[in-house]
């Protein structure tokens, strides 16, 4: 689905390193390449600490990267930031936060919460148009407008995310970070928030970055998965590749990790274990392999044999 | 099949159980009627889960049970009795209701009934090394030398899979990672080894592979130590790994229960329908989720009828105004539901859920 196409997203061996003193560096992120098309999902997973959402930060520039390269619909935003290329990105790529209680200000109204951005901007040119805006953005994930006069606390954890949803959509983005926007709920609420933004993706072909390390939503949202461990991205593929024919031990130690909801083959079933020491792997030593035009795994040659016999 | 599945629940075997307990809370907008009749049993070495969305009251259950109630909680009535083999080995039963708060504390937390918490950074204390956090309970317990409590803790670390005990021991909680925090949390929980341990959603603040890595060492401890577990948690994933016998709750009440097989592949009620077919299964590949329509009632309300009928699409008439008695569907199933009366109108499970069930009960076939 991704031929000749030119992609909205563009990173090419990006490095995040954070230095915590003078001998130690953290390397958060350590060159990794992807692309994300127009109107696709990208899903980010891995284990708390590797990296996904460093690499969503920046992305969206919440961090100075360190090395690497960030094409954005053309143009370049990972050097230093031209004014014109900065409004260009705070206003065409929005993020969406984890938690729904702590990224809304307590003392704001939803209407003027969703307006912030707006007004910034000076996108609206009457206070009208931006109230004609944040009311058609609330009606789009499902609140009415007579709610944008309450506070956050007034809403529910499920309500809160779709404030979070609309405050980002309001601008009318092309590309939104996602970042475990939906670990927080609970899980009839999940599904919910997951298809509000399947709808939306469907009426406004919005291309989402979808962050989270709980791979079953992930099937579902996602056109195309990484697989992210320890900074680097050790498999990419698309949703059903990665499913159906995961190579790297990794991936699989994710995928038999995820609890089925049949209770006689999940009490007979054990994870797998993947530890990288024991293992003998260094994702330094690997390179790309390529086992089509979407599928990529991280592996030396002689890794990339064992595991694929 | 396990045999958990098809031993008969012997009367005398039970360690604690709850007959209509009834909580309400205080607040400065009126009163909170969080726990509405709960009813339920838990057997010697046995894991039973109480599911249900937050605000269902799940924790509130088990908090009374522990004597940590908030202090704006009341209990209204019921029962929960514990029975347990003191130190002169004679069996005694307790009403933990009527103990207060500060009794229950002093004499069975940690020592008989332990808990452990959701989130490990928060449940440990930063100040104090990992070795005296686990040797506190025996010590305020038991009265044992320090020399004896050093041992049975570097045997419980050893015990909850960590290794080098020597070197842990002596570090503070935020020198260790997530999982192993959460393990140092279960090591404690052990410590004077409890009849009864409560689990309140164990594995929520860590990821996936670690998850599974806990609730397998939870496994086999009880395995190992034969203790009755509680499990709270809102991911049906779980609930399928641990669980023998399963209690939905809804809005303070419990809506179906039973042995973990009938529940999960003959759900009765309504909402367990729901909460089946929101999970995400790997295996099916349509594009969109079931979702439960609506959020959870206001419980500041009075609930007329069954509280679950707004969100309902099977609801009938009489949903919306007289609450529904518990069922007998068979076997250890009760469900909640006036669908299941006689005279009810006959609703098929929904076309995706009973594809699902299908499915999974020949993926079982190969197992057993």
């Amino acid at each position: 689905m991704s031929e000749n196409r030119t992609p909205l997203l563009h990173v090419e061996n990006l490095k995040q390193y954070f230095r915590i003193s003078r001998r130690f560096t953290t390397k958060a992120v350590d060159g990794i390449s992807f692309d994300i098309y127009e109107g696709e999902t990208y899903g980010l997973v891995g284990e708390s600490g590797s990296g996904k959402s460093t690499t969503g930060r920046s992305i969206i520039r919440l961090y100075e990267p360190t090395d690497g390269k960030i094409i954005f619909d053309g143009r370049d935003i990972s050097g230093k930031l031209s004014k014109e290329d900065e409004k260009y990105l705070r206003t065409n790529m929005q993020m969406i936060f984890q938690d729904p209680m702590a990224c809304l200000n307590p003392r704001k109204k939803i209407s003027q919460i969703i307006a912030e951005g707006l007004e910034i901007h000076h996108i609206c040119s009457s206070q009208e148009e931006i109230d004609e805006r944040v009311s058609d953005v609330l009606e789009k994930v499902g609140l009415s407008s007579e709610q944008a006069t309450r506070f956050p606390h007034q809403f529910s954890g499920g309500q809160r995310q779709r404030v979070g949803i609309a405050r980002a959509l309001v601008m009318n983005p092309k590309l939104v970070i996602a970042d475990e926007c939906i670990s927080a709920l609970d899980v009839s609420i999940q599904a919910q928030v997951v298809n509000l933004m399947r709808d939306i993706q469907d009426e406004m072909g919005t291309t989402y970055l979808f962050i989270a390390h709980d791979l079953s939503m992930v099937k579902y949202i996602s056109d195309r998965i990484g697989v992210m461990h320890l900074g680097h991205i050790v498999e990419t593929g698309t949703t059903d590749e990665i499913f159906e024919n995961p190579i790297h031990p990794y991936t699989r130690s994710l995928l038999s990790a995820i609890p089925h909801p049949n209770p006689i083959v999940e009490k007979q079933r054990t994870s797998l274990s993947y530890n990288k020491d024991e293992e003998g792997v260094v994702y330094e030593n690997g390179h790309e392999h390529v086992l089509s035009d979407t599928h990529r795994v991280l592996a030396t040659d002689e890794e990339f044999a064992r595991w694929t016999e | 099949m396990e045999n958990t599945n098809s031993k008969k629940r012997n009367k005398s075997d039970r360690v604690l159980y709850i007959r209509d307990l009834n909580i309400s809370f205080e607040t400065a907008y009126g009163t909170v009627r969080a726990i509405r009749g709960v009813r339920l049993d838990l057997f010697k070495g046995e894991t039973i889960a109480i599911v249900g969305e937050s605000g269902s009251g799940k924790s509130v259950t088990v908090k009374t049970i522990m004597g940590i109630l908030d202090s704006n909680g009341v209990i209204n009535s019921g029962q929960i009795v514990y029975r347990y083999t003191d130190e002169n080995g004679e069996q005694q039963e307790v009403d933990l209701v009527k103990m207060s708060q500060k009794d229950i504390r002093y004499k069975f937390c940690g020592k008989h009934i332990a808990m452990v918490f959701q989130d490990p950074m928060t449940s440990l204390d930063p100040t104090m090394t990992v070795g005296r956090q686990i040797m506190e309970p025996m010590r305020e317990h038991y009265n044992i030398s320090l020399a004896e409590a050093k041992k049975r803790a570097m045997e419980l670390l050893e015990e909850v899979g960590i290794d080098n005990p020597d070197k842990r021991f002596k570090q503070f909680p935020h020198e260790l990672s997530g999982g192993m925090r959460q393990r140092v949390v279960i090591a404690i929980a052990l410590a004077c080894d409890p009849d009864i341990l409560i689990c309140d959603e164990p594995t929520t603040a860590l990821d996936v592979t670690i998850q599974a890595k806990i609730l397998e060492l939870i496994k086999d401890i009880q395995k190992k130590k034969g203790v009755s577990v509680i499990y709270i948690t809102h991911d049906l994933g779980v609930v399928a790994k641990v669980a023998d016998y399963v209690a939905v709750m809804y809005a303070g009440r419990i809506v179906e229960k039973g042995r973990i097989n009938e529940v999960f592949y003959d759900p009765r009620h309504p909402y367990t329908w729901g909460l089946l077919s929101s999970m995400p299964d790997v295996d099916t590949n349509s594009r969109r989720l079931f979702a439960i329509p609506g959020s959870p009632p206001n419980l500041m309300e009075k609930i007329e009828g069954d509280a679950f009928a707004p969100r309902n699409p099977f609801a009938l008439n009489i949903d919306y105004r007289e609450e529904p008695p518990m069922y007998d569907v068979g076997g250890q199933h009760r469900v909640a539901s006036w669908l299941c009366d006689p005279r009810a109108p006959k609703v098929e499970v929904p076309e995706e859920l009973r594809v699902r069930i299908e499915k999974m009960k020949k993926e079982a076939e190969l197992y057993e």
